[in-house]
């Protein structure tokens, strides 16, 4: 557990708001919405959040630190940006959202079991390894990331679809061995490396 | 029409044997008809395609679309980046708006850059495939071209979300965008008037992590289009795609629905109708065959 | 001027009057049953030649009455106009040809119509005379403005700078009303981001140049009396010495008071001093000046700050105001602002149920305010108590669902407005013996002071409408009282903040220029601008019932030392309520009168029971329902050929003998439509139409003992826009009559 994370918050006090301003992605939004609460009638897993985005921004301001950044609701989202084009103070709440997730990820508080916490993060190794998604990899990672017994059930009910895509040309068992990669992945991988030292110094909770 | 070359960004699901090769297919022989030239930005890298957030900050999010720009720049000068992957066209546009906007992530973005011996200066307009179609063709274009127009065929077009969300194409509402039934039309085939889950999210890559929450989405997308009337789905995005057409026989155990719904792309739809045979509008790539494509593209 | 009275009837053929009437047989009816002088039939009317017809006739025939057959009277008016004689007009389009349709079966009753409408408007005009204008007239350039803050400032230096001498009469020393007190006020022009200089330094500087403003401080105004043009006031000082002026017009802008927090024990107020309300807040900034807000109990400098929204207000509680006070949320924001602007770590909350920020202004104020840093917070506020380190405030969160114990360094109240809109003077009647101290007892148990001490018989100050708010006519004329000539602007008519009421006064000031202009013609002002005539009263008639100076909306009607009503014309807004009222009939103006109503409804032909051809009488209020049955038939919608419609001024000029006349006349059926009334009303005359509906709910009692049925008289509200509805009423009664059958009165 970080220090920040044993951080006493006064309630209603501005301390967590402003932490999020500053290390959240796009953060410095969340004090302009003015809870009219259409992005979370507008989100296609509304109901799936334990907390819609409207009560998460609520939650920030009044300094819940906790329940916001071990919750599971932002990791609820699908990206669509019905919330965004919708909000009428345009608040980029997609962002937002992926922001309070990563940040959550980055202090090590972010529920562990969360599904899309961990594709997202198998997405992420899975990509940067070679600069490009190797599919098959990707697919059993995903399956198996909850341990064998798991990955052999989830690999069973998948098999017909598995199958269909390989019939289909749209899966190659080669994967496995090798795959498409960046010529210059050392390249990318040395941009990514330069690019997360750049955002740590900004960001003063460096995490575990 | 002279021929129109474009900086091309395929994304790593239309790469040869990934989940969208079919797609791939289909685009280039869309392309050879329509006389258009893709010239593949060499050495792309992934997008990250708004699911790489838990392992990727802003930055080093940014920096992976910023790469690809600043490739294309240097190797395809003076042309339009064109993205045929919904998740790569709006990553890379976002980037490019974000850098633009934010001098210091501007700055730290070429600092990043510069690592591997690159500079992105963000000049090149980024597009999506279908934008390039209806904005520098136009429908009457594009109809010139019909060999075999599409008769009786109707067709659901699931525009979804990340085509029309942020940035909408060709200025459409959000609400009820109208291109993919225009060019439907266009094709000859009979749009579904009034198809409500249109724009709705499929699960995106939630499909992967929450299987159950995404099908039941997936669930009210392809029964709206049943309801409508559709002898198939056409989409612009590869996730959707896959996500609609590969989950139904789970659906049908679940919801005890009996859905054999085919998706097509829309430049599956254009193969066929400007002549081409099924190999190459990649109809052997889908999983529930398009049997009335098939038919069509063998006459 | 010939003493020999000359009628000119004049009959159109034009806009298909030709085609769908009989236009030869309306010209005849004119002459032997209209009993006209000269009757001219014409293709085309409004157009240079008719007119120039119509006025060769007046300037060499010795017309000197002129009766127009055509279109309604809200047509044509320019090409219509003739100077120096009384001019009738009869609806044959819009009344007639308009709402009927052009078939074989309906030609014989639409012909019928027509030839009412002639008979009538050769009726109407036999009893019209041109008004001459009242003899009343007086000129006085100088206006009174009551009140010395924001709105009267602004109004003075509005008028001062149009030409119009102005004297601000102000209670208290100074000059500034409650602006003076705000350290900064909300913002008022672009881009609507931070709290501006209160500009009250300004203002007064600006009044006190002007050159034509006259400011008495530490003054009241102890008696007015009189009338537009010719207003008389004593203005009397705190020492006691008194002058008297006179003036054109007169503009109430007395303000608001806050409202007393001590009432509010469980919010804290007066428990710590560091509750404090808005106003204690504004005493904190001043004190301030810039630097760190301290707080009162121990001067420590404000950490964070609370502001509880709509703090007794917007509630049903004993006490507390109904009302919202308009201003208060963006006074917080503005007030939170002042700890930000300072130091942007203060911790502000607004803790409020709904926040209204009115204006495009207060939004982007609003949207600058959460850009700040200041948190907004939906909740209902239960309790604040005092503690040892401060006051804690006890809420539910209604966007977490949670209760909430925030403690603060400061609590700040936004607690309500109270107008300064002098006595009521519709409970002064109930309290008989505090009707001579001129005080009065309001709910919250405070008496207060007369504002204008108006010499009028019906009470010193403008009447009130809502919550002790001036009735002042909302939804057509806004600065508009119940007191010609005198104007109220300012949170003393609504609450409102300091931009809106700068708009108020201003626009309050353009209203009294105009009414002291008119005053000098002997012309009535709104909404009857223009007109010359006003109210005729044959003294010897009277029978001193006092119905007519009661009912006045406007109280322009006094009592002079012998009992009798003594009218003051230029207060008098020629509504004709009095006329409706008077039931011996002594009062009329010159060109409407009983008669010139009465007369019409008695000159219709009235077929005898057996020819099934009912007769329906519509006295329809010429400001909303005569034009919406003018645009109903625009639109091609019909209603029954049995309906005379004939226009009224106003409901309340509805003298019950047109009704008597009607139903002894043999009418089947007899409409009244006038304009909204109630708190929310819409009667352009304010109480004409609520008074139409009491006298008309006394006449069930008639009907019955004529053995009538009560379904033959209706009375309805109309808006402008009930253009479906309003023929549906006449048909819905031609309906009724159908059922209950002819009228046992025709002969």
């Amino acid at each position: 557990m970080t220090d920040a994370n044993q951080q006493m918050v006064e309630q209603y006090r501005n301390n967590f708001l402003r932490e999020v301003e500053d290390n959240v992605e796009e953060g410095e939004w969340v004090k302009m919405c003015m809870q009219c609460g259409v992005c979370s009638g507008s989100c296609p897993l509304g109901p799936h959040w334990d907390h819609p985005p409207q009560e998460l921004f609520m939650m920030i301001r009044a300094g819940k630190r906790d329940e916001v950044l071990q919750s599971s609701s932002m990791w609820m989202c699908t990206s669509c940006y019905n919330c965004i084009v919708r909000c009428p103070r345009e608040l980029p709440i997609t962002h937002i959202m992926h922001g309070l997730a990563h940040y959550a990820k980055r202090l090590g508080i972010a529920p562990k079991n969360q599904p899309t916490h961990k594709f997202s993060q198998l997405f992420w190794n899975n990509l940067t390894k070679t600069g490009r998604v190797n599919e098959l990899r990707l697919g059993l990672s995903l399956y198996f990331m909850n341990g064998i017994g798991e990955g052999i059930k989830t690999s069973l009910k998948m098999q017909k679809i598995g199958l269909g895509m390989l019939m289909t040309k749209r899966l190659t068992p080669m994967e496995l061995i090798g795959g498409h990669k960046c010529k210059d992945a050392k390249g990318l991988q040395s941009i990514l490396k330069k690019a997360e030292e750049l955002e740590a110094a900004r960001i003063p909770v460096a995490g575990k | 029409m002279a021929k129109k070359s474009y900086s091309f960004y395929p994304g790593c699901s239309s790469q040869k044997a990934a989940s969208a090769s079919n797609y791939m297919t289909s685009v280039d022989s869309m392309c050879k008809t329509l006389d258009i030239e893709l010239n593949e930005i060499p050495d792309w890298n992934c997008c990250s395609a708004s699911i790489g957030y838990a392992g990727g900050g802003e930055l080093p999010r940014l920096a992976l679309s910023a790469r690809n720009m600043a490739i294309s720049e240097k190797e395809n000068p003076n042309q339009d980046i064109v993205a045929t992957c919904a998740a790569c066209w709006l990553a890379t546009k976002e980037t490019q708006e974000r850098l633009h906007d934010d001098d210091k992530l501007m700055a730290e973005t070429n600092e990043a850059l510069a690592t591997a011996g690159l500079k992105v200066e963000g000049n090149q307009k980024i597009r999506h495939m279908v934008e390039v179609l209806i904005e520098d063709f136009g429908y009457e274009e594009m109809g010139k071209h019909v060999t075999k127009p599409l008769d009786g065929l109707k067709i659901a077009g699931y525009v979804g979300c990340q085509t029309n969300r942020p940035f909408g194409i060709d200025g459409e509402s959000y609400e009820n965008p109208k291109y993919l039934d225009k060019l439907v039309e266009t094709m000859g085939a009979e749009p579904i008037e009034n198809y409500d889950k249109k724009v709705s999210c499929c699960g995106g890559a939630l499909a992967f992590s929450e299987p159950e929450k995404s099908q039941a989405l997936i669930k009210d997308i392809i029964e709206s289009a049943y309801d409508g009337g559709a002898d198939m789905i056409v989409t612009p995005c590869p996730v959707c795609q896959m996500n609609v057409e590969v989950y139904q026989d789970h659906i049908n155990q679940k919801y005890k629905t009996n859905f054999k719904m085919p998706v097509v792309y829309y430049s599956t739809l254009m193969s066929v109708a400007y002549g081409g045979n099924g190999k190459e509008a990649g109809l052997d790539g889908q999983i529930i065959k398009a049997k009335q494509l098939e038919d069509i593209a063998s006459k | 001027m010939a003493d020999e009275i000359k009628v000119g009837a004049y009959i159109c053929k034009g806009c298909g009057l030709g085609e769908r009437l009989d236009c030869g047989q309306l010209a005849t009816i004119a002459e032997r049953e209209g009993k006209a002088n000269l009757v001219r039939e014409h293709e085309f009317l409004c157009n240079a030649e008719g007119v120039a017809m119509i006025q060769n006739d007046i300037d060499n025939e010795g017309v000197n009455k002129v009766m127009i057959a055509a279109c309604s009277r809200r047509s044509k008016t320019e090409a219509f106009s003739f100077d120096n004689v009384a001019i009738s007009r009869a609806n044959l389009r819009e009344g007639v040809i308009w709402v009927r349709p052009d078939d074989d079966e309906s030609s014989e009753t639409t012909q019928e119509m027509a030839a009412d409408y002639v008979r009538m408007g050769c009726s109407e005009i036999k009893y019209m005379t041109l008004p001459p204008g009242s003899e009343e007239t007086a000129s006085n350039n100088n206006l009174l403005v009551a009140g010395g803050g924001i709105v009267g400032m602004t109004a003075a230096i509005e008028a001062a700078a149009a030409g119009y001498p102005v004297t601000i009469v102000e209670k208290s020393g100074v000059l500034g009303g409650s602006a003076r007190d705000e350290y900064k006020r909300i913002p008022e022009s672009m881009p609507y981001t931070d709290p501006e200089d209160t500009g009250v330094a300004e203002m007064v500087a600006k009044v006190e140049g002007a050159g034509n403003i006259t400011v008495h401080l530490n003054s009241t105004i102890t008696k007015t009396s009189g009338a537009p043009g010719r207003f008389s006031a004593d203005i009397s000082t705190e020492s006691g010495s008194t002058t008297t002026e006179n003036f054109g017009a007169i503009i109430m802008a007395s303000g608001a008071r806050n409202y007393d927090a001590n009432q509010l024990p469980e919010l804290g107020y007066g428990k710590t001093p560091d509750v404090v309300d808005q106003a204690g807040l504004e005493k904190l900034a001043m004190e301030a000046n810039g630097g760190p807000i301290k707080r009162p109990s121990d001067g420590k400098e404000i950490e964070n700050v609370v502001f509880v929204q709509c703090a007794g207000q917007r509630s049903t509680k004993e006490g507390h105001l109904p009302y919202c006070s308009g201003h208060c949320c963006l006074t917080s924001i503005k007030q939170a602002m002042y700890f930000k602007d300072q130091n942007p770590n203060v911790d502000t909350n607004i803790i409020y149920s709904d926040l209204r920020t009115p204006g495009a202004g207060g939004e982007d104020f609003y949207r600058s305010g959460q850009q700040k840093g200041i948190t907004f917070t939906k909740g209902e506020v239960s309790e604040v108590t005092a503690g040892t380190g401060g006051p804690t405030v006890k809420f539910q969160d209604l966007i977490l669902d949670q209760e909430v114990n925030e403690n603060a360094d400061l609590v700040v109240l936004a607690t309500g407005q109270i107008p300064n809109s002098g006595v009521d003077i519709d409970a002064v009647e109930s309290t008989d013996n505090e009707a001579e101290e001129g005080a009065e007892v309001v709910a919250n148990e405070v008496t207060v002071e007369s504002i204008l001490n108006l010499d009028y018989r019906q009470g010193k100050d403008l009447p009130h409408l809502k919550y002790g708010f001036n009735d002042s006519h909302f939804i057509c004329f806004p600065y508009e009282t119940r007191r010609t000539g005198i104007y109220s602007a300012g949170p003393v008519r609504r609450p409102m903040d300091m931009a809106q009421a700068k708009e108020d006064a201003t626009g309050a000031a353009l209203k009294a220029i105009q009414a002291l202009e008119n005053a000098k013609l002997g012309r009535a002002a709104h909404p009857r601008s223009g007109d010359l005539s006003f109210p005729l009263f044959r003294k010897e008639g009277c029978t001193q019932c006092k119905r007519c100076t009661v009912e006045c909306p406007f109280g322009a009607i006094d009592e002079d030392e012998e009992r009798y009503p003594l009218f003051n014309e230029a207060r008098c807004r020629r509504c004709g309520t009095c006329m409706g009222a008077c039931p011996v009939r002594v009062i009329s103006f010159d060109n409407y009168s009983v008669d010139t109503v009465g007369q019409q409804l008695k000159n219709v032909d009235m077929p005898d029971e057996f020819d099934e051809k009912p007769r329906i009488l519509v006295l329809a209020c010429e400001n909303d329902a005569y034009p919406a049955l003018d645009m109903a038939a625009q639109n091609g919608n019909h209603y029954s050929p049995f309906a005379r419609v004939i226009p009224v001024r106003c409901l309340g000029s509805v003298n019950t003998i047109w009704v008597t006349d009607a139903l002894n006349s043999g009418y089947d059926g007899i409409i009244l439509m006038g304009c909204q009334k109630g708190e929310n009303y819409q009667c352009h005359f304010v109480k004409g139409s609520e008074i139409a509906h009491i006298r008309m709910s006394k006449i069930d009692d008639t009907l019955e003992s004529l053995s009538l049925e009560k379904e033959r008289v209706e009375t309805y509200e109309v808006a402008i826009t009930d253009i479906e509805r309003a023929p549906k009423l006449i048909n819905d009664m031609a309906e009724a009559v159908e059922k209950v059958g002819m009228s046992p009165f025709k002969f």
